[in-house]
C-alpha cells in the first residue's frame, strides 16, 4: 500500500505537472508572511504582532486554498476514494505532497484509535532560509507554515472529512523535527436539504 | 523624510524595523547632546543579546549551502495558490485597481533585493561583475534573473525613443500570469506588478534609483501573446547623468 501510493505520486510528478524554481515558492511565502505580520497588531499598538492572529490567517488561508487544491490533486493523481483513515494519511504524504511540493513526510505517531497521526517534515520548501524574528514573542507564538494546516484541513473537508490539524513542533522554533498533527473528528455523512412541503 | 523613506524601503522585514529603530535613537541622541551645555553621557548601548533557540544539532540557516536549493523544483500550481492568495489580500484591502498593483509591487520589492546578492553570489567565479552601467544591470534582470526565476530568459529589452531614462522589459507571457483571469471590471490590473516590484527592488539595490517600474498590458494589440507585459523602468535623473558622466569620461 505505501509503495503503491509512492508510485503514483512519483509518476504523476514526473509526467503531469508544470514545474517552477522552488524558491520562487519560498519567497513569495516569505512576502506572504511578513505582510501579514506587519499588517495584524496586537490591537491598540502599533507594530506589535499578534502572532496567534497570524496563525489563524495563514489557516484561514490555507483553508481556502484547501478547498480548490483537492479537485486539482483529484484530476492529477485519478485516485478514488480512500477505504480508511490510513489509507487517507498515506495518499496526503506521498502523493499530495509530492505532486504539489515534491516532498514526502513521513507517517507516524498513530494514535491507538488509528484516528490521529503526525506527518514529519524533513525539508519544507516553504521555510527554507527562514529565521523568525528574534523580538522574544515569536518563536514561542509563531508557526511559520501554519498555511498547510489549512490545506489539509480545507481539502478533507471536501472529500468529507472533518479533521483538525495544527503543528507540534517546528524547527524554525529551535525543535528539532517539524511535525504537523491530523485528528480525525468525524466523517461528514451527506445532508439532505430540508423538505419543505 | 526622503532619508526616512529610503529607510523604510530598504528595512521592510521585521527585523529591518529594529534597525530602522536604532538608527533613529542614534540620530535623537546626536542632537540632545549638541543642545545642552553640560552634557550627560550617554551609556554605551548594550550589546545585542540573541534570543532566538536553535535545533540541537546546532545547524542555522547560516550554516547552509546557499546553493543547494537553486535547482529544486515545484510544482507551478503551488506557486499559483500562494499568488492568488496574495492577490485576493491586497485586493480585500485596496479600493481601487492601481492600490492593488502598487501593493503587489511594494510585495515584491523585498525578493528584489535579496535576489541581487544571491544571483551575484552564484555567478560563475572568474566571469562575476556587477552590474555598473544601466544597459548591464538591465541585461542582468533580462537574462539571469529571469532564468533565476522563471526558467528562460525575458523577450526583449528596449530603450525608449522619446525619453533617455526609460527602458523597457518585454515579457509574452509572464509566468505569474499564468492562472490569473482578470474580470472585465478589473482589466486594467496585471499582476505581474509583483514581478514588478522584484526588478524595482533589484534597481534600487544596485545602485540604480528608479522613478517606479510600471507594468502595462499590450494584449490587445498582439493576437499571438494576449498576456504581453510590458515593464516600464523609471531611472532617476540622477542616474542617468552618472551614466553620462562615465560614458564621457571613457568608462
Amino acid at each position: 500500500m505505501a509503495t503503491k501510493a509512492a508510485r503514483i505520486g512519483e509518476e504523476v510528478w514526473k509526467s503531469r505537472i508544470d514545474k517552477i524554481n522552488a524558491e520562487v515558492v519560498t519567497l513569495t511565502y516569505g512576502t506572504i508572511v511578513a505582510q501579514l505580520c506587519r499588517d495584524i497588531t496586537v490591537p491598540n499598538t502599533v507594530s506589535k504582532t499578534d502572532y496567534n492572529a497570524v496563525n489563524k490567517e495563514l489557516d484561514r488561508m490555507g483553508y481556502n486554498m484547501g478547498l480548490r487544491l483537492i479537485e486539482d490533486f483529484l484530476a492529477k493523481s485519478n485516485t478514488g476514494q480512500c477505504s480508511n483513515f490510513r489509507e487517507t494519511a498515506e495518499m496526503i504524504s506521498k502523493v499530495g505532497f509530492k505532486v504539489f511540493m515534491n516532498i514526502t513526510p513521513t507517517v507516524s505517531n498513530w494514535s491507538k484509535e488509528a484516528d490521529s497521526f503526525h506527518l514529519v517534515f524533513e525539508d519544507n520548501p516553504l521555510a527554507d532560509f527562514v529565521e523568525l524574528p528574534d523580538d522574544g514573542r515569536a518563536q514561542d507564538e509563531l508557526w511559520y507554515s501554519n498555511i498547510l494546516c489549512g490545506v489539509i484541513r480545507g481539502a478533507l473537508e471536501m472529500v468529507q472529512m472533518q479533521v483538525e490539524a495544527r503543528f507540534v513542533s517546528d524547527v524554525l522554533r529551535g525543535d528539532d523535527t517539524t511535525e504537523m498533527r491530523v485528528t480525525l473528528i468525524r466523517i461528514i455523512e451527506d445532508e439532505m436539504p430540508p423538505d419543505d412541503e | 523624510m526622503n532619508f526616512h523613506n529610503a529607510l523604510m524601503k530598504t528595512c521592510v522585514n521585521p527585523e529591518g524595523l529594529w534597525c530602522l529603530r536604532l538608527c533613529r535613537t542614534a540620530i535623537v541622541g546626536v542632537l540632545l547632546e549638541a543642545k545642552t551645555a553640560n552634557y550627560i553621557p550617554i551609556p554605551p548601548a548594550k550589546p545585542f543579546q540573541s534570543t532566538l533557540r536553535y535545533p540541537s544539532n546546532r545547524k542555522t540557516i547560516y550554516d547552509r549551502n546557499l546553493n543547494r536549493t537553486k535547482t529544486t523544483e515545484i510544482s507551478l500550481a503551488s506557486f499559483a495558490y500562494l499568488f492568488n492568495t496574495l492577490i485576493t489580500y491586497h485586493h480585500s484591502k485596496s479600493s481601487s485597481v492601481s492600490e492593488i498593483e502598487s501593493r503587489l509591487n511594494r510585495a515584491g520589492y523585498p525578493i528584489g533585493i535579496k535576489m541581487l546578492d544571491l544571483l551575484l553570489y552564484r555567478q560563475p567565479p572568474r566571469s562575476a561583475t556587477r552590474p555598473t552601467r544601466i544597459v548591464e544591470l538591465l541585461q542582468f534582470i533580462h537574462g539571469t534573473l529571469w532564468r533565476a526565476l522563471f526558467s528562460r530568459s525575458a523577450d526583449a529589452l528596449e530603450k525608449s525613443t522619446t525619453k533617455n531614462n526609460e527602458y523597457m522589459i518585454i515579457d509574452n507571457e509572464p509566468l505569474v500570469n499564468t492562472y490569473i483571469s482578470i474580470p472585465k471590471e478589473m482589466s486594467q490590473l496585471n499582476c505581474a506588478a509583483f514581478v514588478g516590484g522584484i526588478i524595482e527592488g533589484m534597481c534600487d539595490a544596485a545602485g540604480f534609483s528608479t522613478d517606479g517600474v510600471s507594468v502595462h498590458s499590450a494584449g490587445e494589440g498582439d493576437e499571438m501573446w494576449p498576456g504581453k507585459t510590458i515593464f516600464l523602468v523609471k531611472f532617476k535623473e540622477s542616474v542617468v547623468e552618472r551614466e553620462e558622466a562615465i560614458k564621457a569620461s571613457g568608462g
